[in-house]
């Protein structure tokens, strides 16, 4: 296998919610060696655009149940957490584990969910012990805390998000959302690197 | 497998069929379903490639391990003592020489994050001839993705490269701890929220 070489001088290096591309260090399928068991894999059609996810096509089984998982974790709207929390969730999960790419995605859905820019960009800017109002306070301390290894998460945790509103559907998307990041991080951050914005 | 646990993630956190989290869990149906069928492709997948059942285990028992949830790490410890007995000992000795904390990592010191880089221990197999240079550079980048993701590299992958990796398998060994980072958390999490008890439950 030969591995891609890049500058590293172009990567982007601090948290935004800029519109950030992708890289890969390992070489994806072409559009053209796709079968359908690798679009059945991508499960959304445009995909095949995206070089992150022709590189996860190489093993079409577990990129299909992946994505079906990150689907419903995030955008299975029937009751449980709101949209703009699960995406908060995956922020703060990636801005913790410093992906610069997921964290840039997620916090631009949150912001746009949520509609509270400054928040968002507070997170981004100065981490996630910035101060929050207190449910979203419990929502990153609890996904801070499971992004830890060993994971962190304590009965506390779980009372502060009682005490913040949340109920147990609830909870549990935003322990998805978190772990859920834990895996996505891993993928993005390991097998290629972000790009600056479009000029 | 060898036994019938039909979810892993139910298995693992304690929740039984009927019980408050299984009506929490069924929920979300799809996330249910395919976080198994997560743990069936990498474990039991259709087309192996070149990761062998043993090599996955080993990585699994590897990852789990370094996570520290007991119930998770004795689940693949069994199997791969059960799949691969030769390899049970050197990986539990990789498990002692390779837990920390994390995450952890540097950003890159002339950059704006310098300030928030965290010094920690980068792994290497303490006993690589008992394990193959193949399984050995294996268990290094998981340690990497494990506890300093954010120091990954293109070198990284060279090296596994180096010791015979194809791109392919690397996607599915990169899949595999992801993959198990998430399914520990997701283990950890719902087994501490069905124990916390709720006001009016």
């Amino acid at each position: 296998m030969s591995v891609l070489d890049r500058s590293a001088a172009e990567r982007p290096f601090a948290f935004t919610t800029d519109q950030l591309g992708w890289e890969p260090w390992l070489a994806p399928l072409i559009e053209e060696e796709l079968t359908d068991l690798h679009r059945e894999a991508l499960v959304d059609k445009a995909r095949a655009k995206s070089p992150y996810f022709r590189l996860l096509a190489r093993d079409p089984e577990i990129l299909q149940a992946r994505t079906k998982t990150d689907n419903d974790i995030f955008y299975n709207a029937d009751g449980g957490l709101p949209r703009a929390e699960r995406e908060l969730a995956a922020a703060a999960t990636s801005r913790h584990n410093g992906c610069v790419f997921c964290a840039s995605v997620h916090a631009r859905f949150a912001s746009h969910y949520s509609k509270r820019h400054d928040d968002v960009q507070r997170l981004l800017d100065e981490g996630v012990l910035a101060p929050q109002d207190e449910r979203w306070r419990a929502i990153i301390d609890a996904a801070v805390a499971l992004t830890a290894t060993p994971a962190a998460l304590t009965t506390e945790h779980i009372d502060a998000l009682r005490a913040a509103g949340l109920d147990d559907l609830a909870i549990s998307d935003l322990l998805h959302a978190a772990a859920f990041f834990n895996w996505a991080n891993r993928l993005m951050l390991s097998l290629g690197e972000p790009t600056p914005p479009a000029a | 497998m060898s036994t019938s646990i039909t979810d892993v993630i139910d298995h693992l956190a304690g929740i039984d069929p009927g019980s408050h989290l299984d009506r929490v869990r069924s929920q979300r149906p799809e996330a249910r379903s395919n976080a198994q069928a997560s743990f069936e492709a990498l474990f039991a997948p259709r087309r192996p490639g070149g990761f062998s059942a043993a090599e996955r285990l080993a990585v699994a028992a590897f990852v789990t391990g370094l996570h520290q949830d007991a119930a998770t790490a004795a689940f693949y410890a069994a199997r791969l003592a059960e799949q691969a007995p030769e390899l049970a000992a050197p990986i539990a000795n990789e498990i002692e020489a390779g837990r920390t904390t994390g995450p952890y990592g540097a950003y890159p010191a002339a950059g704006p994050l310098a300030a928030e880089s965290v010094a920690g221990p980068v792994y290497r197999a303490a006993g690589p001839d008992a394990l193959g240079a193949r399984l050995a550079a294996a268990l290094e980048h998981a340690h990497l993705l494990v506890f300093r993701p954010r120091e990954s590299s293109p070198e990284a992958l060279q090296a596994l490269a180096d010791a015979d990796w194809s791109a392919t398998d690397v996607v599915t060994l990169s899949q595999l701890v992801a993959f198990l980072s998430f399914q520990v958390r997701a283990v950890v999490g719902l087994r501490l929220l069905a124990a916390a008890p709720r006001k009016g439950a």
